[in-house]
């Protein structure tokens, strides 16, 4: 008897010391490294990097380490967005979501299935210092449309960058949603803040990203979204029962186009992309400029484009509101046709932005003009008797 | 698209007229009372034609909204809670309708239960901010994902009557 639990006692020490072993070797792959080594050797895991300097690619890599970017939406695109920052060393990241990891994620890339349950950001964060413990992450767990939290987000973009105090020198959107991008939209030309938004179509088979420089280039409220024209009639498109399709490679090759301009634009190399599309259906690549409208509804989008307006512009500017070779509604292929919608408080549809070959505005901006009259014919009418708002609640609450 | 009975429908709700989110704390005030009032309209025009079929009350500040909305199939009653936050971007984006009893029980959802919209339901909002307000959300949104999923959901045996007497 006595044996038998001295036995056991024994395989118990044993498993323990088998456990810490396992526990210690997943937490701590590596130790933290002060400066970026340029040293080609195996045990580096900045080599590779810092070859770019060699090669005159990039001046001065280890900058990187001075970048704090923000990761708004840590699904199918920011978590492979996330992962590929983490690998190039950036020096801070900031994730966001509020969304739980699901086994229905597993289609996409760097979820694993025994994250299951687990907070998004939260399961990103582990993965993420385990590859580069170099990189400061902090994580927000939260829906940053709501009033209470939209603030918390602002102060957290603003004042959370490298240096407390400072800004993040990037935010990226890999939201799955109109009112989020709506809402990093309003952050970031609040806070005079350059940021990438980007998408994958609901089918899976587009995706996009866009640079957005308030005062500079249009805002994401300036027009209706830009999204790539996929030549599929909308009826025969079957959405019967299922709200989103994805695909690991659409949201690999988006996370990959974002990060690459991501790195460009923080490194300054190369030439960064304003609007790039990626239709997967014909591998076709349209790019272009989208200039601020000076009718937005966002008034801090105008107030920046007229700080914008009185800064000295530096060298060639561009002149031309579309950059592209392609010529501009040459020809009709993805059958884009203006369709009146006959509710009567509908505008009437205008659409005056040019748009280049296989891209399209997801849907006609609203005529201004028609939107202008209705409003001061409102203001005209505000003579009828006040009734306050409890007095409103209350009536509703008794119907 | 819009059918004619949703057209007739909207139609009789008043349209709003002040353009204001919950951050603007001011002018939020007078456009909370024009939601209130076009929901009271919309609830009587319900009541009058018989179709009624929800209830909204909201938080003091007008940025939380909760409540009850059925259906009627078969001459039974199925009784569903609501809620939805006012986005920071409202009313430029519509507000996010949710349903959180049925989350995971259609495939109509996103996460929490918000209920997954028409492709047309974002483009008519967006041509007609900042005029349409709560109950034409409530209309143009709820009211016919209601109408094509609950039947679905009951012949499914997904849901089932619950006697409440």
């Amino acid at each position: 008897m006595s044996t038998a639990i001295d036995e056991l006692q024994a395989i118990i020490a044993e498993l323990k010391t088998e456990l810490e072993e396992q526990k210690t070797s997943t937490r701590n792959a590596r130790e933290r490294i002060e400066r970026m080594s340029a040293e080609v050797v195996d045990s580096n895991p900045y080599s590779r990097l810092m070859a770019l300097q060699r090669m005159n690619i990039v001046k001065d890599y280890e900058r990187i380490r001075d970048k704090a970017v923000a990761i708004v939406g840590v699904g199918g695109v920011g978590s492979v967005t996330a992962d590929m920052l983490t690998r190039c060393g950036i020096g801070k990241l900031i994730l966001f979501d509020y969304d739980k990891v699901e086994l229905a994620n597993m289609n996409r890339l760097f979820f694993t299935p025994d994250q299951a349950g687990l907070s998004k950001v939260e399961a990103a964060a582990r993965t993420l210092s385990f590859i580069n413990p170099d990189v400061r992450i902090e994580t927000h767990n939260y829906n940053i449309t709501t009033v209470e939290n939209f603030d918390k987000f602002l102060t957290t973009i603003s004042e959370c960058g490298i240096q407390k105090g400072q800004p993040v020198d990037l935010v990226l959107s890999c939201v799955d949603n109109f009112e989020a991008r709506m809402a990093i939209n309003a952050a970031c030309n609040e806070n005079n803040l350059n940021w990438f938004e980007s998408g994958v179509s609901e089918n899976a088979v587009s995706g996009h990203i866009q640079f957005i420089r308030p005062g500079d280039t249009a805002c994401f409220a300036c027009a209706p979204p830009l999204v790539v024209a996929e030549n599929i009639d909308e009826r025969t498109l079957k959405r019967e029962g299922v709200c989103a399709a994805s695909l690991p490679t659409t949201m690999g090759i988006t996370a990959g186009l974002l990060v690459q301009n991501a790195l460009k634009y923080l490194l300054n190399f190369g030439e960064v992309s304003d609007y790039l599309g990626y239709n997967a259906l014909n591998d076709f690549f349209p790019k272009m400029t989208l200039k601020p409208n000076t009718e937005c509804d966002d008034r801090f989008c105008l107030q920046r484009q007229k700080e914008f307006r009185a800064r000295p512009q530096p060298k060639e500017q561009q002149e031309d509101e579309v950059v592209s070779n392609e010529p501009v509604h040459a020809s009709n292929d993805w059958g884009i046709e203006l369709v009146a919608e006959d509710t009567p408080v509908e505008q009437q549809l205008t659409n005056t932005t040019n748009v280049v070959t296989g891209l399209r505005l997801a849907y006609d901006a609203p005529d201004k003009v028609t939107v202008k009259q209705a409003e001061n014919a409102a203001a005209v009418d505000a003579g009828v008797p006040e009734t306050s708002l409890e007095e409103l609640m209350a009536q509703m609450k008794s119907m | 698209m819009v059918d004619d009975s949703t057209r007739k429908t909207l139609s009789n709700i008043p349209l709003l007229q002040i353009r204001a989110g919950p951050r603007e704390k001011d002018i939020w005030v007078q456009r909370l009372k024009e939601e209130y009032q076009a929901l009271i309209k919309y609830v009587e025009n319900n009541k009058q034609s018989g179709s009624d079929w929800f209830r909204l009350e909201s938080n003091k500040e007008g940025t939380k909204w909760f409540g009850k909305c059925w259906y009627m199939h078969n001459l039974l009653k199925y009784e569903f809670d609501v809620e939805f936050d006012i986005p920071v971007t409202y009313p430029t984006t519509a507000p996010e309708i949710a349903l959180p009893e049925l989350d995971g029980k259609t495939a109509k959802m996103y996460r929490g239960g918000k209920i997954c919209l028409t492709d047309h339901f974002k483009p008519l909002w967006a041509r007609n901010v900042p005029k349409f307000g709560i109950a034409h959300a409530m209309a143009l949104g709820l009211a016919p994902w209601l109408a094509v999923e609950v039947p679905d959901l009951i012949e499914k045996g997904i849901i089932t009557y619950k006697d409440n007497c």
